[in-house]
């Protein structure tokens, strides 16, 4: 491992004073076996922005956000989400805190026997419990008109191509909320028209349902148009998190590779 | 059982489950494990019948068995005792499979590979647990003399 030294700049305060930090990581370190794969890892996600993760594949992106929402547990250091820390929550404490962090994964991972209402249908009856049948079905359409797919709402994931899928799927994380949206390479594997039209769903989300997120993505395009701020992973810890302005016109050598 | 979990944890839906607040176990293995407890021996009941009927039609190629003379036959060397450690060890058999599918393919890894080892995986064991259990229950039936 290089030993790059970290040249994180300040953000421009007007750009992310949006709040306070609302998932904190503090120097987390994940190896599996030899390899690790975040040593270190220190930054925030601040109320209401748009965090950008980017980094090379293999440098620990999914890893960094699986481990938030407890899917992997980290071998040192510490995951704070909305004051709590992830490590010591037992499975029930896990549980409430899932039920205010979305995650959308990269495949979309719809319940492919179920078909897209019972997909939606699926985490609000476990974390909406107290909506009426009539309540679910209502909030279930107004998410799929805020993703542009009311009429799939009969259809099978099957029937769906790759950008409705990453659709339903964002449907079915905010139906039920959530404070704070992960989104795992949401763009990934779509063409160009698709990855825009699901940025600009980003933004909304963020705009009506008032979300703090962070956006694990290769997509240049994506990262600068949906991003209050943006990191770079480099090595398991942050080599430079700045403004989506900061980073076009940084040299930094791996930054310029990745905009150039 | 082994390669439906198995592509649902390729596919992370079962990771999905979770951070939707839900226990895929709960959800996923208990049902499947309770549904192959309960259904492998009907199945096994329903094969026996099909064995005999089976028996029956072989019969009647080469002669002419009524169906009531045959069933009288057959049966009158079988009672409760032969029946009841056939039908018992089936729920074993089923727990097994049930277990032993789950398992395989709750986990499997990650790609597409993984799911044909999962799946062959669990057959082969769950076969080989089958072939033990079924020994384990003959020496227990004659330990008893049933």
């Amino acid at each position: 491992m290089s030993e790059r030294t970290t040249t994180a700049m300040k953000p421009k305060p007007d750009a992310v004073a949006k709040g306070e930090a609302v998932i904190e990581m503090k120097d987390v370190s994940k190896a599996f076996g030899e390899l690790k794969v975040l040593s270190g890892f220190t930054a925030d996600l601040l109320q209401g922005e748009n965090l950008v993760v980017l980094g090379k594949s293999g440098s620990g992106k999914s890893v960094l956000i699986k481990c938030i929402v407890g899917l992997l547990t980290y071998d040192a250091g510490s995951i704070t989400v909305m004051g709590e820390e992830v490590s010591a929550m037992e499975r029930t404490e896990l549980s409430a805190m899932r039920q205010k962090v979305g995650f959308l994964f990269q495949s979309g991972a719809l319940y492919d026997s179920m078909t897209v209402r019972e997909n939606l249908m699926f985490p609000l009856t476990r974390i909406k419990k107290e909506l009426s049948a009539d309540e679910m079905e209502t909030k279930i359409l107004e998410v799929l008109e805020n993703v542009g797919l009311a009429n799939a709402i009969n259809k099978m994931p099957s029937e769906l191509s790759g950008g409705m899928r990453k659709r339903i799927s964002l449907a079915r994380t905010i139906v039920v909320d959530p404070n704070i949206i992960l989104y795992d390479e949401p763009t990934t594997g779509l063409d160009p028209v698709t990855s825009d039209e699901i940025s600009a769903l980003i933004l909304e989300v963020q705009k009506k349902y008032k979300t703090s997120s962070m956006i694990i993505t290769h997509d240049l395009k994506c990262a600068v148009k949906v991003a209050d701020r943006i990191l770079m992973l480099n090595d398991g810890k942050v080599h430079l998190l700045g403004t989506p302005k900061e980073f076009e016109q940084s040299e930094d050598e791996l930054v310029s590779s990745f905009f150039n | 059982m082994g390669a439906e979990l198995g592509s649902m944890r390729v596919t992370e839906q079962i990771d999905a489950m979770e951070v939707s607040s839900t226990n895929p176990v709960r959800f996923l293995v208990v049902t499947r494990v309770l549904a192959a407890i309960l259904m492998i021996p009907l199945l096994t009941l329903y094969a026996d019948a099909l064995g005999i009927m089976g028996s029956w039609a072989g019969a009647n190629l080469k002669g002419d068995v009524g169906f009531t003379l045959f069933m009288a036959q057959a049966f009158k060397y079988v009672d409760f005792t032969d029946l009841m450690p056939a039908i018992i060890k089936t729920f074993f058999f089923g727990a097994v499979i049930g277990i032993v599918g789950c398992y395989k393919g709750y986990h499997a890894g990650s790609g597409t590979e993984s799911v044909g080892k999962a799946a062959n995986s669990a057959v082969v064991l769950a076969s080989l647990l089958v072939i033990i259990i079924d020994m384990i229950a003959v020496q227990i039936t004659d330990m008893l003399a049933l």
